[in-house]
């Protein structure tokens, strides 16, 4: 099922300045298709409802956001698309499918461990393992068996430069991780994440913690991502999400309150409530 | 008598009920925590110091080498023209050979294991500590793993965890009856290193699990989740990014566990402790499986021993002395390489 984007008519900027400022929408690819479809998902932490009736689909090779108050169930529906939320007891998807390319990754044959290979994931609380900077970018492919030296070497340069990170640590590649600064650390939990060629990369409020300069660099490393990846943000930040994603969705309560190009989301939403949230309003 | 007025007689030189009561707890607590701290100073000093007389001396080497090397043997005591003589086993028989007429008369008194050293012991009670703590960590940290990480809670998982609480209660004489019953005289190991290491690490085994449980837990959670959302086996993310975080907090058990094992009579005096054996544990091996299937002497039992169930005068309170210095080194030597060790997997895993 491809669902084929609605261009929204470019929208006359609004008379009263808005608290937020939107990147010009970035061109968007017609060709795009939904790499990941949610349809009518309902997840419960044992008895209680945590995700009501979620439909939405992302497109390959873009940014989309969630945002929406505190305990609205953001994390909750991205850590259903690695099935992160496996770990938690009582924890389960109870109607509704999630596929990934086509395949319902709730299915008992999708093998987790392939899964959560293709849909890399980074935390809110960055945690690079206490291990060398190397060993840390060098963790995904060495538990798959890789101990090629020249391989390993050229995924630990490639996935730096990608992170934008190789110039600050190449010569302190065989240093504890933990010696790095917040936002170092959390880039490097992203080079973790490309370093094993996932497809897909879920990010949990990456930027909760770091100082504006930090957060900046975090989100100019995003707009890069993108040209090879597919990445959901979760953010609480919404001039975040208006900066770097394509699209956003709106959460409230555990429901999906409305989900358009973000352009649309913050200067002209179909929803009274999405207006309230990105107005500032309440949330 | 009035609330004083002003901010100044308020606050300045007042002595109020509740200030006097926090000088007397403080002093009470700070008397305790004196008290204490004498009744273990009162303890450390006798021993080093009668027990130091024993070991150390003040001819070079400066060490009572005999003592620290030899076996223990019994002491003849006897009167010989006119001089007090106190000899170990084989001296005595040289003696007596040397003067076979005169010591036909001559009134011997003698005293087991006053003579000689506590080789043996020494060497008995490192090999049992080795060996039950070995066993004892690896059973303790794979069932605290099993326990922690994959075990979901439930009645039976439960029930898991309270027997284990309870095993932490039993006396250490219970474990000892148990530990003839099964290794010794079932599973027929007999009176063996085997037999003590196995009931010695069960008697432990308490510590272990919940303090490695305690261990894993305190690992971050984002470790875990850090490897698995990396595609790891959750057997991987264990092995790989958890457990070796958690080791040092383990082998803090482990160092309460050494002192538990070294000290204990009760377990090993029907399951592994001879009172006297004249080989050493590598002496006289048939085939090397033989060695776990051997007794050996230790040293809480030989305390034991000497300290009741021989005449006790001058000549045996040298080698009561004598034994719980070396025992309290050995295993204050012992604790301390598990120490190092922790120390070292700090400085290697920092969070
Ligand atoms: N492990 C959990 N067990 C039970 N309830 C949870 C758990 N995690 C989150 N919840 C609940 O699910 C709801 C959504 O949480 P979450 O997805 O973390 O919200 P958000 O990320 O939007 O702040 C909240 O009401 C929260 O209390
Ligand atoms: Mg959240």
């Amino acid at each position: 099922m491809v669902t084929t984007l609605a261009m929204p008519e470019p929208v006359a900027p609004p008379a009263a300045p808005r608290p937020v400022s939107v990147a010009p929408a970035a061109p968007v690819n017609p060709a795009a298709r939904a790499v990941i479809e949610i349809d009518d998902v309902d997840f419960c932490y044992g008895a209680s409802k945590a995700l009501h009736d979620i439909t939405l689909n992302i497109q390959e090779r873009q940014v989309t956001a969630f945002i929406g108050p505190s305990g609205c169930g953001k994390s909750t529906l991205l850590r259903c698309l690695n099935r992160m939320n496996d770990l938690i007891d009582g924890a389960k998807v109870t109607a509704g499918q999630i596929r990934i390319d086509g395949v319902n990754i709730y299915d008992p044959r999708v093998d987790v461990i392939e899964l959560r290979k293709r849909v890399g994931m980074v935390f809110q609380k960055s945690n690079p393992f206490p291990k060398s900077i190397y060993d840390n970018i060098t963790y995904g492919l060495r538990i798959q068996g890789q101990k090629n030296k020249a391989r390993l070497d050229e995924v630990v340069e490639r996935s730096l430069r990608g992170a934008a990170l190789w110039d600050e640590v190449k010569d302190r590649l065989h240093e504890s991780a933990l010696g790095m600064s917040g936002g170092q650390q959390q880039r490097l939990c992203i080079a973790r994440a490309i370093a094993v060629e996932p497809e897909i990369i879920l990010m949990d409020e990456p930027c909760s913690a770091l100082d504006p300069i930090a957060t900046a660099k975090v989100e100019e490393l995003i707009h890069g991502l993108k040209k090879q990846f597919t990445i959901v943000i979760v953010t609480h930040n919404m001039q975040q999400a208006a900066r770097c994603s394509d699209r956003t969705a709106f959460f409230y309560l555990g429901k999906l309150i409305e989900y358009a190009d973000t352009r649309t989301i913050f200067m002209n939403p179909a929803n009274p409530q999405t207006e309230a949230y990105v107005s500032g309003r309440f949330g | 008598m009035s609330a004083p007025t002003t901010t100044a007689a308020a606050i300045f030189n007042r002595s109020t009920p509740a200030k006097r009561v926090e000088q007397g707890a403080f002093w009470l607590l700070r008397l305790a925590t004196y008290f204490v701290l004498l009744s273990a100073a009162t303890i450390f000093i006798d021993i080093g110091w009668k027990g130091g007389r024993v070991v150390f001396q003040k001819q070079a080497p400066f060490i009572n080498v005999p003592f620290l090397t030899e076996a223990p043997e019994t002491l003849s005591v006897f009167e010989f023209d006119g001089k007090k003589m106190a000899l170990g086993d084989r001296a005595f028989r040289q003696f007596s050979a040397a003067h076979e007429e005169k010591m036909k008369h001559v009134a011997v008194e003698t005293y087991a294991y006053s003579a000689g050293g506590i080789f043996p012991n020494i060497v008995g009670t490192v090999l049992l500590v080795f060996g039950s703590i070995t066993i004892a960590l690896v059973l303790g940290v794979l069932s605290a793993v099993y326990l922690s990480e994959y075990a979901t809670d439930g009645p039976f998982i439960r029930f898991l965890r309270l027997s284990i609480v309870n095993l932490a209660g039993v006396p250490s004489i219970v474990f000892g009856l148990f530990g003839a019953g099964l290794f010794v005289l079932t599973f027929k190991f007999g009176m063996s290193l085997l037999s003590g290491w196995l009931t010695l690490a069960f008697m432990v085994l308490p510590i272990i699990i919940t303090a490695s449980e305690e261990a894993l837990k305190a690992v971050p959670k984002g470790y875990r989740e850090g490897s698995l959302a990396l595609g790891a086996t959750k057997f991987q993310a264990i092995t790989t990014n958890v457990l070796p975080y958690a080791l040092p907090g383990i082998l803090t058990s482990s160092v309460l566990a050494i002192a538990r094992v070294a000290g204990e009579t009760a377990p090993i005096m029907f399951t592994a402790a001879f009172v006297m054996r004249d080989e050493l544990p590598w002496q006289g091996l048939s085939k090397w499986t033989d060695f776990f299937f051997q007794g050996v002497m230790a040293l809480p039992y030989h305390i034991y021993n000497v300290a009741s169930k021989i005449p006790q005068n001058e000549y045996t309170r040298d080698v009561q002395y004598g034994t719980v210095f070396v025992f309290l080194f050995t295993v204050a030597a012992i604790a301390m390489t598990a120490v190092i060790l922790r120390q070292r997997l700090r400085k290697k895993y920092k969070w």
